[in-house]
């Protein structure tokens, strides 16, 4: 093989973490074998492996995926050869047993998540990370309910902890580019030089691609994607689309476009339950700002209790209800309902 | 009644600063000491204001004055890492222990469910606001039928969450975790929780499933459920029913809505209230016994 592979951006698999929203946390072993394979020949550096809420995820709040997290991993360690495994931690649902469990199955990375208004609920967590050697990431998840400087304040909270890298994680869908350069050119000029920048975009208002280009150019040099979009919402930024234009204007990834392309007409859009696009709920997501999770329970419960899940959802919106209270949409559901059943009664 | 208990507070944060104002009121407690650890808090300032004595040396600060000032009950309201030793400290000059922190080296209380049960220790846990609020609920399915497993989800307010509380959060899932089994009456049990910022700030929202070993008996659950709600409405005013019990299969949903009193914060902050007023209701229980001569108080010495 030749030298060593050079890349202005880290970009950083999402399929067979924030996918599993996609599949409603059925993927199986199997699945998770192939898809890292492939991904991990096409040269993606980093991919990210367990339920689709991470560490605890397994719930009847997040679903129960067919496998522990701890399966997920020993299925995937073997078929990589040069890609490591990456994990996401929500403090409040994960813990940092749970952590070191995963470092024991030969997980080497970690997003430690929290709202991007609550980084001090993260130092245990982060400083755990660290203390295990891994690369260590703070994520701060619906970015977009946070001002500027709000998130270059969350962000030093998470760099004084010893995130080694910080994320600006656009859950909702809701940014378009100029958001991105304001907020990753804020955070540039003031973290320290050594901190790395992240960006996690969702493509509900179809910005993904757009969002994760301007970042990389503001400073981002690391960039979460899911080859052919598999995630929450309308999907992930679209890894291969990602690549590809990063090939157009000179942004170095080290991954192989066209194997990338091949796997994601062979391999994932044949996974897929729903072709995850923007639609009239996916979009719904991104124009209100609502956790791009929310899209596959609102949908269900849409149907249950006869309500639209753009009416949901523009609710839950209106609540600020953010990642994590997918409970609190049966309860709005149901809240509607009593409200228009009142109505229609004459009341 | 002219005999009260006299009581020590220590952690002069949110809980403790709610604290005086509910065992202000208390037929059975009287609130002396305040005990912090920054002579500039605003907490210890405001223990000052309501005629409170205070010290900013922590617990150490406070153990010569409880023999002469006849402190017989403390509320610890600090974080689960220094618990132990306060209690220790405590305990061996004879003063009982109610713990706030989700340190749980005492048996864990949930008064609507265990109260009464409780033996004379030296000790008592309160478990954590999410488990105050969620472990009357899992109880009234787990009295009607077996539950295989429970999971509640509590949603706060992020301006009702202290850093102490924020620098706990594993230690906040096992233990609420572990009393939705031990208490609740689970086989298995898992706790979540969130910390929501908007402003206005959200009331304090607990969702709880439960999952039946049999189909779910949807009357004797339902009925048994609104008398649990009754009992906790008793020291919890605000605790209410938004929705359900949603019966899904053998899932029984139930969306609870936890108003405070507004005493120290705001009435969102329902988590501060329904873990100040179990404490305090628990408290009481054992001061009662006290005033009555039926549980002795013993140091070490």
């Amino acid at each position: 093989m030749s030298n060593e592979v050079v890349r202005d951006v880290i970009v950083h698999d999402m399929c067979l973490r924030d996918g599993m929203h996609a599949k409603k946390e059925q993927i199986s072993t199997e699945q998770m074998r192939t898809v890292a394979a492939a991904l991990d020949k096409a040269g993606v550096p980093i991919i990210q492996v367990s339920h689709g809420a991470g560490l605890g995820g397994n719930s009847l709040q997040h679903g129960f995926a067919p496998h522990a997290n701890e399966e997920y991993w020993d299925a995937v360690a073997p078929v990589l050869t040069r890609a490591k495994m990456s994990v996401l931690l929500i403090p409040g649902l994960g813990t940092m047993n749970e952590l070191r469990s995963a470092y024991e199955h030969g997980v080497r990375a970690v997003h430690v998540a929290t709202h991007c208004t609550e980084a001090d609920t993260s130092p245990q967590h982060i400083a755990c990370a660290r203390e295990l050697g891994m690369d260590t990431a703070g994520f701060l998840m619906m970015a977009h309910l946070n001002t500027t400087a709000g998130l270059v304040e969350e962000a030093k909270k998470m760099e004084s902890y010893g995130a080694q890298t910080v994320y600006i994680t656009d859950s909702a869908g809701y940014m378009i580019p100029e958001n991105v350069v304001e907020i990753i050119t804020a955070l540039r000029n003031e973290l320290k030089p050594e901190t790395e920048i992240g960006f996690h975009g969702h493509n509900n208002l179809g910005m993904g691609t757009a969002n994760s280009i301007e970042a990389v150019r503001a400073g981002a040099t690391r960039i979460d994607a899911s080859v052919a979009g598999l995630g929450a919402g309308a999907g992930n930024t679209p890894l291969e689309g990602f690549v590809a234009v990063c090939e157009r204007v000179g942004i170095r990834t080290g991954c192989d476009l066209f194997a990338l392309m091949d796997m994601a007409e062979d391999i994932v859009f044949p996974m897929m339950d729903h072709i995850v696009r923007v639609d009239r709920s996916s979009l719904t997501l991104g124009f209100a700002g609502v956790y791009s999770t929310f899209l596959l329970h609102a949908n269900r419960l849409g149907e249950k209790y006869g309500l639209a899940p753009r009416d949901i959802l523009m609710e839950l919106g209106r609540k600020k209800m953010i990642g994590g209270q997918e409970d609190m949409i049966e309860d709005t559901a149901l809240t509607m309902l009593k409200e228009r059943q009142a109505t229609s009664a004459g009341v | 009644m002219a005999n009260k208990v006299k009581c020590a507070l220590i952690g002069s944060g949110n809980i403790g600063t709610d604290l005086i104002y509910k065992i202000q009121r208390s037929e059975f407690l009287e609130p002396v000491w305040m005990v912090g650890i920054d002579p500039e808090s605003e907490g210890l300032a405001r223990a000052r204001d309501m005629g409170l004595k205070t010290t900013a040396e922590g617990v150490d600060g406070l153990l010569p004055h409880v023999k002469a000032d006849g402190i017989q009950i403390a509320f610890d309201a600090t974080s689960a890492y220094v618990h132990a030793e306060n209690s220790r400290k405590l305990n061996e000059l004879g003063v009982f222990m109610v713990d706030l922190t989700p340190a749980a080296i005492g048996p864990l209380c949930v008064p609507p469910v265990n109260l009464n049960e409780l033996e004379n220790t030296m000790n008592v846990n309160m478990i954590s606001c999410a488990g105050q609020a969620t472990i009357p609920i899992v109880h009234g399915v787990s009295r009607v039928q077996s539950v295989e497993y429970a999971e509640i989800i509590a949603s706060l307010a992020s301006k009702s969450i202290g850093p102490g509380t924020r620098a706990n959060l594993d230690e906040f899932t096992y233990t609420t975790s572990n009393a939705v089994c031990k208490v609740g009456g689970a086989r298995r049990g898992k706790a979540l929780c969130i910390i929501n910022p908007a402003d206005p700030p959200m009331i304090m929202r607990n969702t709880i499933y439960c999952l039946t070993d049999d189909e779910p008996d949807q009357e004797a659950i339902t009925k048994s459920l609104m008398d649990m709600i009754e009992q906790v409405q008793r020291y919890v005013p605000g605790y209410k029913l938004v929705n359900g019990p949603v019966f899904e299969g053998n899932k029984v949903g139930v969306f609870m809505e936890v108003a405070g009193l507004g005493d120290y914060l705001p009435t969102y902050a329902g988590n501060l209230d329904i873990m100040t007023a179990a404490a305090c209701r628990t408290a009481e229980m054992y001061a009662e016994k006290i005033l009555k001569g039926e549980f002795v108080l013993e140091g070490a010495a």
